[in-house]
């Protein structure tokens, strides 16, 4: 009986929605809902609930997800897509909340030089704002069953998604170490938390600020942390710091207790043309940055979509996956990082730099 | 060079190669002003714009549900018009211009956005973003002129059939949306063996069943949602694609039809410099002159010269534009077309009905422009 309601109930469903459509063609049901009820279950998407400063270049944003939020494992990250000056642009940010009872989520962004989403996010983002919100993603995780003892190495915002496995999972960590690396003391990412915790004996905090000490070695890591053998260890922050961590885990033997998160680079090595990969086709051209991406697809053989050739009727336009373009008309400059698929006209842009296309 | 077509004394003439760079320079300049200002406040016009016209969509097909009350009928056909004028004119086709890529918004992007017409937003796209913008006003190039079914330019050859251009023309305006979907079908092409069979058919495919889904929404699915006010909802429905089939027809009529507006031979674009093609979109194009409320509606078509020049930038800024291109029209000495709607829709009516009858004696027709005071003497 519960049964024979329920699917005629989904059938009345399935017929409501054939209705909506059919009668919001073009658009979706879905656009005009979007009107009245941006973050109902089904959309990938943020309101702002509070900034809150940090230190005096970075803030964390508190954000209350769409409904049906899949629920994160700390130290994952979400992307946001924000538009800053009209233009949709999408980031990384490690989670630094634990799974809260009322569904909001943290991200703790820090101001990056000439970083046009950070700036936005920590200067002029308020509350009320809805950005796009994908994920969570990523396996930089705690280990299940939590270790006997761990060690966290980190630098800079290294310390995001570390925060927030520890404000989840302290409790249930018994030896915790964590060294971490800022410029000054009063860089230092949540210092009053990490202070507040290893003053109470719950981590043991190794601060290195290195504007005055300079940069952390890992000769100095084995110093700081004798029993480095015994610990699984997650490493975050600049490539340098993890690069040399992987070494001296690899160098001994110990990669298997190691996990590692790097930040993506941001900005694309810019210069005089570079090579372009067609990544559907396969084929990889070297351009001097003199013609645009169309000629060079089309002269190595991509079929590629073109209209006017002269940059009014965006017949040509693809995803740039990654590296950077430059207009050959004005000479403004497009830049992705991987994931972001930013949309290009092939007729009218050159390559600015090694980049990769999605055609 | 370019060159306009046959014409006793040129508009150009006067114009060096150098001139015709220079123009093309402070245009260029033009251009930039304006992106480097896009930002923030045009994203926040558009969304709201589109927000706007979704309300109204909205709101009038509710008031349609109770049509069969006159006020009611009379409130939901107004505003449902409205609502796909706007969705047509500054949205759709100003979206599907690519004037709003920049904001790398999916929903609101040349490669995704469909609108509420005959027409697929793909073959509309090729039709009139790469052919229309690209050959404007060269003729046996840019369709636009005429259709292909009209006489618009002297030079174009006339034949038995254009007598009945007017009629072609009152009814092309009735039933427009299907007008421009026949027409983006390129059938012409097609006939002549330039266009692939499977390539045709699938396009004849894509049109009728947008077709068929828009007819389905406005003729089957509202009406009957509308139940006892179903006839009057369906009466609803058809007027308001007519008023925005006459509105929009009316509006492109303005467009290139108007007198002063010239036409350039196929031989005359052949290795065109970028300064040589935003000569031609000056002269190949007309002005609506009007306040806000007639450019929003004509969705900022009524700067028709400035949408040809830049056809990717945002509708919103053709407006402050305009006044910096037509100081250098008049700084070149070319001749600014512009006029009121009803000037420029009787004009380009004018023509049509002017051309339907065979001008080979050239002599003849210039006597007569001049006695009606209808075109210049370049024409």
């Amino acid at each position: 009986m519960r049964r024979t309601t329920s699917s005629s109930l989904g059938g009345l469903r399935a017929a409501l929605v054939r209705v909506a459509a059919a009668a919001t063609t073009p658009l979706l049901p879905d656009d005009y809902l979007d009107l009245v009820a941006p973050l109902r279950r089904g959309t990938h998407r943020a309101r702002l609930l509070a900034v809150v400063p940090e230190t005096s270049s970075s803030a964390t944003l508190v954000l209350r997800p769409s409904a049906g939020w899949t629920a994160h494992a700390p130290g994952q990250n979400v992307r946001l897509g924000v538009d800053v000056d009209g233009v949709r642009l999408w980031r990384s940010y490690s989670l630094t909340s634990p799974v809260r009872p009322d569904g909001s989520i943290t991200v703790t962004v820090s101001v990056v030089p000439d970083g046009a989403v950070s700036t936005h996010l920590v200067r002029a983002a308020e509350v009320g704002d809805i950005v796009e919100l994908e994920g969570p993603d990523g396996d930089f995780v705690l280990s299940s069953p939590l270790p006997q003892r761990a060690l966290f190495v980190t630098a800079g915002s290294g310390i995001t998604p570390v925060i927030g496995m520890l404000r989840a999972s302290l409790a249930g960590l018994d030896d915790v170490v964590v060294v971490h690396s800022a410029r000054t003391a009063d860089d230092v990412l949540f210092g009053r938390e990490l202070r507040a915790w290893a003053s109470d004996g719950r981590i043991r905090l190794v601060e290195r600020h290195t504007a005055a000490d300079g940069r952390l070695t890992t000769d100095e890591l084995e110093q700081l942390v004798p029993d480095l053998a015994d610990r699984e260890t997650w490493a975050c922050g600049p490539n340098g710091l993890v690069d040399a961590v992987v070494g001296l885990f690899e160098d001994r033997g110990w990669s298997h207790r190691l996990h590692v998160e790097r930040f993506r680079p941001v900005a694309a090595v810019l210069g005089e043309g570079g090579s372009v990969t067609f990544a559907r086709t396969g084929a990889t051209v070297d351009a001097d940055g003199s013609r645009p991406l169309l000629v060079e697809g089309e002269d190595a053989g991509v079929l590629l979509r073109s209209g006017c050739r002269m940059g009014i009727c965006y017949g040509c336009v693809v995803p740039l996956e990654e590296g950077a373009v430059r207009d050959v008309r004005d000479g403004a400059i497009t830049v992705a990082a991987p994931g972001d698929g930013v949309l290009i006209q092939t007729c009218i842009n050159a390559p600015a730099g090694p980049c990769v296309i999605d055609a | 060079m370019t060159a306009l077509q046959h014409k006793d004394v040129s508009p150009i003439a006067h114009l060096t190669p150098e001139d015709i760079e220079a123009i093309g320079r402070e245009l260029d300049a033009i251009r930039e002003d304006v992106l480097e200002s896009r930002g923030q406040s045009d994203a926040d016009y558009i969304r709201r714009l589109i927000a706007i016209q979704r309300s109204l969509e909205l709101g009038s097909r509710a008031v349609l549900l109770i049509s069969m009350f006159p006020p009611a009928w009379i409130a939901g056909t107004v505003g449902l018009s409205i609502s796909k004028i706007l969705e047509n004119m500054e949205i759709g086709h100003n979206v599907m211009h690519g004037q709003w890529d920049w904001m790398r918004d999916p929903k609101i992007h040349s490669t995704t956005w469909e609108w509420d017409n005959a027409s697929p937003a793909d073959l509309w796209k090729h039709a009139h973003n790469e052919l229309h913008h690209t050959y404007t006003n060269v003729l046996g190039k840019d369709h636009d002129l005429g259709y292909g079914l009209m006489r618009v330019d002297e030079e174009q050859p006339w034949s038995r059939a254009m007598l009945a251009q007017p009629l072609y023309n009152f009814l092309n305006m009735l039933v427009f949306e299907y007008g421009i979907a026949v027409y983006d079908l390129e059938i012409g092409k097609y006939l002549k063996g330039r266009k692939s069979k499977e390539e045709f058919s699938s396009g004849v495919k894509k049109v009728l069943r947008k077709v068929r889904r828009n007819a389905l929404r406005d003729y089957v699915v509202h009406p009957l949602l509308s139940g006892p006010s179903a006839i009057p909802t369906l009466a609803a429905n058809v007027t308001a694609n007519v008023v925005r089939n006459i509105w929009t027809h009316s509006v492109i009529m303005c467009g290139h039809f108007p007198k002063g507006v010239e036409t350039f031979t196929k031989q005359s674009i052949e290795g065109e410099t970028r300064g040589e093609w935003y000569l031609r979109q000056m002269l190949g194009s007309a002005n609506i002159s009007g306040g806000p409320l007639l450019h929003i509606m004509t969705g900022n078509l009524s700067y028709q010269i400035e949408h040809h020049l830049f056809p990717d930038l945002p509708s919103n800024r053709y407006q402050e534009v305009a006044p910096k291109v037509q100081a250098l029209f008049e700084k070149y000495g070319l001749t600014y077309v512009t006029g009121s709607m009803p000037h420029q829709v009787a004009s380009a009516w004018a023509k049509i009905i002017r051309l339907s009858v065979p001008s080979t004696d050239q002599s003849y027709l210039r006597e007569l422009d001049e006695l009606e005071q209808r075109k210049p003497v370049a024409a």
